[in-house]
């Protein structure tokens, strides 16, 4: 499996030095920083160098560090620099920002909604996650799916359904994305290829190694010129379950194009990830099935896109699949029915601090590719949309009886295809019973 | 699992079978017959849809290289490569699940399982992704993928590997249930499967794999495919309805030859759909004949036979002379024994005797019996003259006593 591409890979902030390991305590036995390096001494062949992320270790103990202001001092540092050795360009940087702003205003308006008893069933919001989102998605294009889970929202608007349909479908009515058949769980649209929306954790994962699958089918066997990719995003829960490993088996097998993406919010509804994974580096996971791992700081979308950038060329080029683990957070409860008692409140304080839009909007500022003032434009378009999107959905239709029993079949009445290609129904020999069987 | 006829007070008037001439329904093939084994025909049908359309694929263990763990893709690995005849892992979850995923993004899977007892293991897929998403996304997005694989009990497999999951499937919207018995059905349903935008389930036998049935010319024809949700009258007949789907219905035809000896002219239904269930056929049928057994072989409760039974009853009632009867197998796991294992199955006998009892009912007409066995709900010894051995299971009646009260008053 020699590669002879080498990644190109821009250290945006040269963490390593700047972070003390002595601040980590108790945390640094256990995890002490080297094993957050390159991912395995068998992977490196510097194919893929780690853009690493040294977290602080809030998770084993209450002890809570101030890392924003780290965070922050480092991308000073970066200030000084010529604009052209940003990471991004103004344009990117309004567009990562008011992805992760509709990200968040969506899902704020959300819980107002289903509090006001508008949206109902299970709703699981994304804030705090939007880095990992707008990082990875921002950089595909329309043709490439994304495969998620019932967290799924911000996912999908990220890849480009429009709010007006998402928030249609999360009320339930007709002109929701599905028809309101679906609901918050299940976001599908065929034309952004967002292939769902499961509630089952880990069934999401075959299902976009599928869709590589096909990808490398289309090329391959085909021969069209196909180079989609693919992203499965799940969370920390997931990868103890089977079928993540089965699918890290098949995709590094058959090389598929595809980057499984770990949201690492540390919470399964209460269960901690550490109480329920015996090791909990999930990005060590990649290279036991061949493929590299990597850990980036899920709460920092340039960091994010940096990794997302090589590991989706390296879907693109044929490579084969990527694991990324992203630490990150959700600020609210697993569904907007958790209560959340079991997260510690410093902990959530700490998070907190480390907003990724606050940390994008104060990079911004201080590498001066965008105004407080330019900023401020977006987040009130944002705003306005999101109501128009509210507005739109309480207008709506519910869906009408006869949308019960639609659906259920693409064949309209059950009785298959017929020789000549066309639905037997449709035959009218057929319907008067007297066609021959 | 038999049950004891409950003899009608002041029944009509029914005319005894003995008095029709006893006729054999004679089977009719379109033209000289070629025989083709199930296996080959399925082998056939795979090669040519895969032929005709190359986003058709085929996944599943054993399915390249082996030739197929019972043969049933041999040759298919040569003749189109490696990347369309995928050997896969031994992940029935993992791999079903890229099948599905492979048919929600543009191709056309066929996902093979070894039996259907492992797909047990990938039945999160098969119902939630596949199955449920066209219904989900509002029909964005179909599934065009076939499952397919040997079910029900083979030969001395013990009960890991035997059982039935016609009803299991048959019960889930979103999904087609296919169950071929012979060849003409396996070519046919198979190609009308792989051609068809929804999931289907394809349920075979391995012990019809290798029997072999006269085949038409048309059957052999590449465009040859049979309609999805049709069953086929295997046998015309004038006395009693047997519906049947798999290795049954060869049990079925076998029980009506040795009936038609006796006067009692049985009519078989392959149902060969279990989901969409043809219910206007079986519900003919019974109208014509007044009279329904139901035979399978997966457990009785909850089976194939309940439904078909409460469809009659629902829409057919007036015209049953009898409740229906279910034939399936013993409400165990399936038995290691040879001997237990013929016991817990269905075997002809069993359905020529129940056919006995029957035409020992009409054969009493006007003589009332007794009713102190009608306390609803309580388990029955069963008469038969096949001994013991075979009623160690329970039966329950399906009518208490009030459902004979009620049937009195709606009709005398």
């Amino acid at each position: 499996m020699a590669c002879s591409a080498t990644a190109q890979i821009i250290q945006p902030l040269s963490i390593n030095s700047a972070r003390s390991v002595d601040n980590s305590d108790a945390c640094a036995k256990i995890l002490n920083p080297s094993s957050f390096l390159v991912s395995t001494p068998r992977i490196n062949k510097k194919l893929f160098s780690v853009n690493k992320s040294i977290s602080p270790f809030a998770r084993r103990s209450a002890t809570v560090f101030a890392v924003s202001s780290d965070v922050v001092k480092e991308k000073k540092l970066k200030s000084n620099s010529s604009l052209s050795n940003l990471l991004i360009t103004k344009e990117e940087g309004l567009e990562l920002y008011e992805d992760m702003y509709l990200g968040r205003a969506f899902e704020d308006m959300c819980a107002q909604m289903y509090y006001r008893g508008k949206m109902f069933g299970f709703v699981h919001l994304y804030n705090g996650q939007e880095a990992v989102s707008t990082g990875f998605i921002k950089l595909l294009k329309k043709e490439d799916c994304v495969v998620s889970t019932y967290r799924d929202h911000v996912h999908s608007l990220s890849k480009g359904v429009p709010a007006r349909e998402v928030m249609g479908e999360l009320f339930g009515k007709t002109t929701g994305c599905c028809r309101g058949q679906g609901g918050s769980m299940h976001m599908f649209s065929k034309e952004h290829n967002v292939l769902g929306g499961f509630a089952f954790i880990g069934e999401g994962i075959p299902v976009a190694t599928g869709a590589a699958f096909t990808s490398k089918y289309k090329r391959e066997v085909l021969k069209e010129d196909c180079d989609e990719v693919t992203l499965a995003f799940f969370g920390d829960g997931t990868c103890n379950n089977g079928q993540f490993f089965e699918c890290l088996n098949m995709a590094a097998l058959w090389k598929l194009p595809i980057v499984f993406v770990v949201e690492n919010n540390l919470w399964a509804i209460g269960m901690s990830h550490l109480r329920a994974t015996s090791d909990p580096q999930i990005w060590k996971k990649g290279p036991a099935f061949g493929m590299p791992g990597v850990h980036v700081d899920g709460m920092d979308v340039l960091k994010v896109r940096e990794v997302a950038k090589e590991a989706i060329g390296r879907a693109r080029r044929g490579e084969g699949p990527t694991l990324v683990e992203c630490e990150t957070y959700r600020f609210r409860g697993h569904s907007l029915a958790d209560p959340d008692e079991l997260r510690d409140p410093a902990e959530k304080a700490h998070y907190a601090t480390r907003d990724p839009i606050t940390a994008l909007k104060k990079y911004m500022a201080e590498n001066k590719l965008a105004a407080e003032a330019e900023l401020k434009v977006i987040e009130k378009k944002i705003d306005e949309l999101v109501e128009d999107a509210v507005e739109f959905a309480d207008k709506s239709p519910v869906p009408a009886r006869s949308q019960l029993l639609e659906n259920v079949f693409a064949d309209p009445r059950g009785f298959g295809i017929g020789p000549d290609g066309k639905y037997r129904c449709e035959d009218p020999k057929f319907t008067q019973g007297t066609a021959h069987v | 699992m038999l049950r004891i006829m409950r003899n009608k007070l002041d029944a009509p008037v029914f005319t005894s079978p003995f008095l029709k001439p006893a006729g054999l329904a004679l089977r009719s093939y379109s033209s000289s017959a070629k025989q083709m084994t199930v296996r080959e025909a399925l082998n056939s049908a795979l090669d040519e849809e895969m032929s005709a359309d190359h986003n058709v694929f085929l996944m599943g263990e054993e399915v390249g290289e082996y030739q197929g763990a019972y043969k049933v893709s041999k040759g298919l690995l040569q003749k189109f490569g490696p990347e369309r005849v995928v050997d896969t892992p031994i992940t029935e979850a993992g791999f079903t699940g890229i099948g599905v995923g492979a048919a929600f993004y543009g191709l056309r899977p066929v996902v093979e399982f070894m039996t259907f007892n492992f797909a047990m293991q990938a039945i999160d897929h098969i119902i939630n992704s596949a199955a449920k998403t066209n219904y989900m996304s509002a029909g964005n997005i179909n599934v065009p993928i076939v499952f397919r694989g040997p079910n029900g009990a083979a030969a001395g497999v013990g009960a890991q590997h035997s059982q039935c999951y016609a009803a299991w499937y048959g019960s889930c919207p979103g999904l087609k249930v296919l169950i071929p018995y012979s060849s003409e059905d396996a070519r046919g349903l198979l190609k009308a499967a792989i051609r068809d935008p929804d999931p289907v389930v394809f349920l075979e036998n391995e012990l019809l794999y290798g029997e072999a049935f006269p085949v038409s010319a048309e059957v052999l024809d590449s465009r040859f495919c049979i309609p999805i949700g049709k069953a086929k009258i295997e046998r015309e007949g004038k006395h009693v309805t047997i519906t049947a789907f798999s290795k049954m219905v060869g049990f079925s035809l076998k029980a009506a030859e040795t009936l038609a000896k006796d006067g009692i002219d049985a009519e078989v239904i392959n149902l060969r759909s279990i989901r969409p269930l043809d219910r206007p056929t079986i519900n003919a049928s019974v109208r014509k004949t007044n009279r329904l057994v139901t035979v399978e072989e997966g457990f009785p409760q909850h089976g194939v036979g309940a439904e078909i039974c409460a469809s009659i009853v629902e829409d057919s009632f007036g015209y049953l002379d009898s409740p229906v009867e279910r034939i399936a197998g013993a409400d165990v796991p399936m038995p290691y024994a040879a001997n237990l294992e013929r016991m817990a199955l269905p075997q002809v006998e069993d359905i020529i005797s129940l056919e006995n009892i029957l035409k020992d009912v009409d054969e009493n007409q006007g003589a009332p019996t007794s009713n102190e066995d009608q306390t609803p709900m309580m388990p029955l010894g069963v008469e038969s003259n096949l001994g013991d051995a075979f009623h160690e299971t329970e039966t329950w009646q399906l009518n208490g006593a009030s459902g004979l009260q009620v049937w009195e008053e709606v009709f005398w």
